[in-house]
């Protein structure tokens, strides 16, 4: 291995781009400021591929460490590391934000310099998150990283913003103040350490392990978001621009889930076995309710963000059903969810691009004038309901084994969603792209044009590729996921 | 890799090569160039499916891993192909039915703008066929069987203006979802108790798994797994109460009728269960289960197929008995009898759709059959090969489908599991309704009064046009006027491209079951692949009574079913050509159960109002009760309107006069002094 950091770098590299293109200043230069965020969010991609690329997928221990004393007195230090679980959200961030940058290209036309700075500062922010293993740095990046997606919300969003932006903040943020207690607690019972990997072999009785455990569920479940802290991420995810959008769907959702694995069922063990039961029940409610919520949406945003909660539950499902094919699922889930849901809406962007209406009553027959679109949306739908060979079938296959072999019961409910999810998604696409043209709007649309095919095709790329050969993705896992689970099944008593 | 794997490769890839040919780059192929390189995938396909028949006669049996898919614990996921003697049959009938689709197309699909992207379409089908057949595990089991559907559903709904055919095809793909269910469910226990998914490692392993309940619900694990994946089956092969997606189906093009809703796609089911005999015959239940599924199937769809006018939807119909028959022959435990019906029925089936869609192309695009008769005059080859196909499917003694229909009888006769009785008397009544219904359709069409050429109301059509932009909104409704036949004109012979597969199909729909039922069912054909238990030997007990196909053939002029068949045609031939007026009186007579037929036993209506219905009232009242009342109106906004409360409360008491402070301060002090007194 390289001394190069790479991990500082996947960090650091967007921020400072952020920063650079902020330096832009107006819209003047907006094209300038597009360039630069292009520039290094295809830099900050390319310093992420080495950690994949010379990954050593044979130890759980944790890789690329890099460690800086921060502020000493407190003993927080500057702890930088990845395994096999966290690894692959720093490359997946990385990789969102490239799409991200050439979503809102034209897109946006107004302080184009400071989306975009916003756009990059996160991603740092967020590759920060996946990657600190100190306490207080790790908050300081989870709460920072919200700051710059309430800005996006709030400033480019649509009519309800503001109502939608606080909605989004103070939920997130009334989790996260529990979470800082608990992180203070065990600051305290470590003997005054911030690490999260000590955290992890540190004795605890039940009753600590319990209020631990409700202190990160607070936090965690509103970000995935789990039932019943769900509804402001339909809300959020209507008023956020596109880009907001993909980022929320593909990165956000997935920061309360990675916190579950890093902090829930390691440092709880004990308590995660004994509220399983309750986070199962959650998770199946969060599949079948609001996959029937779904079902209705007339929205096509609101659709989609229900879809999203309802392949979040087969996450959480998967991380407490504590067996290998169950974690490894939820996992995939977590990086096809990424994909898909970030072409989803992408491809609801693109038509709100052109029609200013996310109505799907407004729609039919765009088959007819998009043919390209229609293609590529035919796939990410397939690709939303599961269907084999696309990424979305291979996660949500594992879990549902995993499931079947936790109990028969759970399986069933879970496998529900073959169903439910194919009704919702495909009666979407039916009613906006199937059919005659059913308005002159319609009849006006033009085909995607070549930056939109760009980073459509190479979404459905990934989405294809993971789901041919998902062995790369699951190969990185095992080892850390396997020690994982030893670590949820040996208590701490 | 050794040359004969590369082979096994090619079989499936060659297609996808087309497809994605054909596909991606139609417009710089070309329709000349789409439909030539899908041709040749598929042709080469076929060719090397015969060459790999060859080896596998020759005893050669591969059972081997492509690439490992991914892993967890201690489960391998893989992609890999298991050839034998079930493989290859299914191989060639597969490739055989599709390059005589491929090249029926260039006729039917000629005017179509669709036309590079119908070729792909039908490649990528033969592709994904391909992997679900020559698959060696459940994984690419599962991954062939979606993406069949897949592309099933996006041929139901090719011509995509239509709102008949996009609902069609939304509810085929939902319908089968239904059944994916079960099966997904079926397969996550073999891999939860079997511990992998590779085929020959469960059968291994079966005897064990035959011990076991399933934990939370003390179910026999066998049969919980067996009927999880007959689910699957009921979904795909289109058995009751699944059967609804198929009839609507027809709203694709013809080709693909006959191709997926006919041949190949829908036989996925009956393929899968006799791949998975090691299992079911250790389940009395499931078979059980398999067989009153199958002969409901086989029997009351047959009864539909009667009050048809649609020529596709008699033949849709048709299907769905069949494969109740099929089904039936797997519930009594004669795996190798459904396979040689699944055989014969994919010739003589094709051959039938291609038939009806030659009459359609004939008729421009009218299928109604009350507009036709008297076609005999005009298509020669499509009325002669039609009659053939017919005659097959009644099981006229010497034809395909009377060995393998025959079997089917006789071995439900000799069965006796639970259901054997009922099941017997389905398929035996089943065989003069299909008689009757197929030939009260052969006579519409062919002969009696040539009723073309009017001023009619009803068109049954299908329309080859639709996907373009320049197809504006409303014009959809007028396009009735394009199809049928205009006053006096006649309806004509369609092209080579079209009757050579007519003619290609209709020789094994007569020949193959004489040639074959010997080798296939009791020359140990299928020996060391179909497991059958002690007490299920009913083929073994046919082996003794079955002395060559000529002589099956003769004796099957004296037996029952062939005196029901006839009686179906002369019936038929009566009420149609003789006596038009009888079967007039008698659906007025009867009203109640024409009606209860002609609204197909309100399965549709039912499934409609309750499931349809019922999902979103349910979604509507999670939606607006317990997420925008309840969660959001109670919690969330009520707990921001508590705190909105609470600050109002308190902003009264900033005031900004120091008097009222002053007041406060001591009306405090005043209190607190109480207390402190009074704190006893």
């Amino acid at each position: 291995m390289t001394g190069i950091p790479f991990l500082s770098l996947a960090i650091w590299v967007p921020i400072v781009g952020g920063l650079l293109a902020l330096a832009t200043g107006s819209d003047r230069n907006a094209s300038v400021a597009r360039f630069v965020a292009l520039f290094f969010a295809l830099a900050g991609l390319a310093v992420s591929i080495p950690l994949y690329t010379g990954f050593d997928v044979s130890t759980s221990a944790m890789q690329f460490v890099e460690t800086y004393s921060w502020i000493p007195r407190f003993n927080i230090n500057y702890v930088l590391g990845v395994d096999g679980i966290s690894v692959l959200f720093v490359l997946l961030n990385s990789f969102i934000t490239v799409i991200v940058v050439l979503a809102g290209w034209e897109v946006i036309q107004e302080k184009v310099a400071q989306y975009m700075a916003g756009f990059l500062i996160m991603s740092g922010l967020i590759n920060g998150i996946f990657s600190a293993l100190d306490g207080v740095l790790f908050y300081v990046f989870f709460e920072a990283s919200l700051i710059p997606l309430f800005i996006i919300i709030g400033v480019w969003g649509g009519p309800n913003r503001v109502y939608a932006a606080i909605k989004f903040f103070l939920y997130t943020l009334a989790g996260s103040l529990l979470m800082l207690v608990a992180l203070l607690y065990l600051f305290m019972e470590s003997g005054g350490s911030f690490s999260i990997l000590d955290w992890h072999q540190l004795k605890l009785g039940m009753d600590a392990q319990t209020l631990l455990f409700w202190a990160f569920l607070a936090s965690f479940a509103v970000k995935i978001p789990m039932f019943p802290v769900h509804t402001w991420l339909p809300d959020a995810h209507v008023e956020a621009p596109t880009g907001g959008s993909i980022v929320l769907a593909a990165i956000g959702l997935k920061l309360g889930a990675y916190g579950f694995l890093r902090f829930s069922l390691p440092i709880a063990p004990d308590a995660s076995q004994a509220f399983a039961p309750m986070i199962i029940t959650l998770s199946l409610i969060a599949v079948i309710y609001i996959g029937f919520v779904a079902l209705v949406q007339t929205d096509m945003k609101k659709l989609v963000a229900y879809s999203s909660i309802s392949h979040m539950g087969f996450v959480t499902l998967g991380f407490f059903i504590f067996n290998p094919l169950g974690i490894e699922g939820a996992l995939v889930q977590m990086i096809s969810h990424g994909f898909v849901s970030g072409a989803m809406f992408a491809c609801i962007g693109v038509l709100y691009d052109r029609m200013h209406s996310r109505q799907i009553a407004d729609y039919g027959g765009v088959v007819n004038v998009m043919p390209k679109f229609a293609a590529l949306f035919m796939l990410f739908s397939m690709a939303n309901s599961g269907l084999p060979a696309t990424s979305g079938f291979v996660g949500e296959f594992m879990v549902a084994l995993g499931a079947v072999q936790y109990n028969f019961w759970v399986g069933f409910a879970a496998a529900t969603t073959l169903i439910v999810g194919a009704a919702y998604t495909l009666w979407m696409y039916k009613r906006v792209v199937f059919g005659a043209i059913t308005n002159h709007h319609v009849s006006e649309l033009t085909d995607l044009n070549n930056r939109e095919f760009v980073f459509l095709a190479i979404l459905a790329v990934c989405v294809l590729a993971m789901g041919i050969y998902p062995y790369p993705v699951t190969e990185v896992m095992h080892a850390s996921v396997n020690d994982l689970l030893k670590h949820v099944s040996a208590s701490k008593l | 890799m050794t040359e004969m794997q590369k082979l096994y490769l090619l079989v499936p890839l060659a297609p996808l090569f087309g497809a994605i040919v054909a596909g991606l780059f139609g417009k710089v192929v070309g329709r000349a160039g789409a439909h030539s390189v899908t041709i040749l995938g598929v042709a080469v396909s076929f060719l090397a499916s015969i060459v790999i028949f060859q080896d596998v006669q020759a005893g050669n049996v591969f059972n081997g891993t492509l690439y490992t898919w991914a892993t967890s614990g201690s489960l391998t996921l893989e992609v890999g192909f298991l050839i034998d003697s079930l493989t290859v049959m299914m191989m060639l009938v597969v490739t055989f039915v599709s390059l005589m689709v491929h090249i029926y197309t260039i006729g039917y699909m000629s005017e179509d703008p669709g036309y590079q992207r119908f070729f792909s379409y039908i490649s990528l089908f033969t592709f994904s066929m391909l992997m679900l057949v020559m698959s060696n595990n459940f994984l690419q089991l599962f991954f062939g069987w979606e993406a069949v559907g897949l592309v099933s559903y996006l041929l139901i709904g090719f011509w995509y203006t239509r709102p008949t055919a996009i609902f069609a095809n939304m509810k085929a793909f939902l319908v089968n979802r239904v059944g994916d269910f079960g099966f997904l469910l079926g397969i996550g226990l073999v891999a939860a108790f079997a511990g992998t998914l590779n085929y020959a490692e469960v059968f291994a392993k079966a005897g064990e798994l035959a011990g076991m309940t399933v934990p939370a619900t003390g179910w026999p694990l066998i049969t919980a797994i067996c009927i999880g994946l007959f689910i699957g089956a009921m979904g795909k092969s289109a058995q009751v109460p699944l059967h609804v997606w198929l009839p609507d189906s027809m709203e694709g093009p013809t080709p693909i009728s006959a191709l997926i809703h006919a041949a190949t796609m829908v036989t996925a089911g009956i393929f899968m269960v006799a791949r998975m005999s090691p299992l079911f015959e250790l389940s009395e239940a499931a078979l059980s289960f398999v067989l009153v599924i199958g002969a409901t199937t086989a029997l009351f769809m047959g009864f539909l197929g009667i009050v048809q006018n649609d020529i596709k939807r008699v033949v849709a119909y048709s299907t769905l008995s069949q494969l109740g028959y099929m089904t039936v022959a797997l519930g009594v435990s004669a795996y190798s009898a459904a396979v040689f019906h699944l055989m014969t029925h994919a010739f003589f089936k094709a051959l039938l759709f291609l038939g009806a869609g030659s009459v359609i192309i004939g008729m421009h695009h009218d299928q109604d059959m009350r507009n036709m008769g008297g076609l005999w005059k005009y298509m020669p080859i499509t009325w002669l090969t039609s009659l053939l196909g017919s005659l097959a499917l009644i099981g006229f003694p010497f034809l395909s489908g009377f060995y393998s229909k025959d079997m089917i009888i006789e071995a439900v006769k000799l069965s006796h599991i639970p259901g054997a009785g009922y099941a017997y008397f389905c398929v035996i009544v089943g065989v003069f309704v299909t008689a009757f219904y197929s030939f009260r359709m052969y006579f519409l069409v062919f002969h009696g009064e040539e009723r073309f050429g009017k001023e009619v109301e009803h068109h049954g059509h299908e329309h080859a046009h639709g996907d373009h932009a320049d197809d504006h909104h409303g014009d959809d409704h007028d396009d009735h006027a394009h199809h049928g036949l205009a006053p006096g004109q006649k309806p004509h012979e369609s092209p080579w491209v079209v009757t050579l597969p007519l003619v290609l199909l209709a020789i094994p729909s007569v020949i193959v079951g004489f040639f074959t039922i010997e080798p296939m069912l009791f020359g140990g054909f299928f020996d060391k692949v179909i497991h059958i238990g002690e007490n299920h030997g009913v083929l073994k007990e046919l082996a003794e009574e079955f002395h060559g196909a000529y002589g099956m053939a003769i004796h099957g002029l004296m037996t029952l079913p062939f005196a029901l068949a006839m009686s179906g045609v002369a019936l038929a031939w009566f009420f149609y050509m003789v006596a038009p007026s009888i079967p007039a009186a008698i659906m007025r007579t009867f009203k109640p159960i024409h009606t209860l037929l002609e609204n197909k036993y309100y399965f549709d209506r039912f499934n409609e109002i309750v499931f349809a219905g019922g999902a979103r009232l349910l979604g509507r009242g999670l939606w607006k009760i317990g997420d925008q009342a309840v969660i959001d109106g109670m919690v969330v906004n009520g707990s921001a309107k508590f705190v909105g409360l609470i600050a109002q409360l308190s902003r009264l008491f900033q005031s900004g006069h120091i008097y009222q402070y002053a007041f406060s301060m001591i009306f405090g002090v005043v209190i607190l002094l109480t207390f402190w007194f009074n704190r006893g």
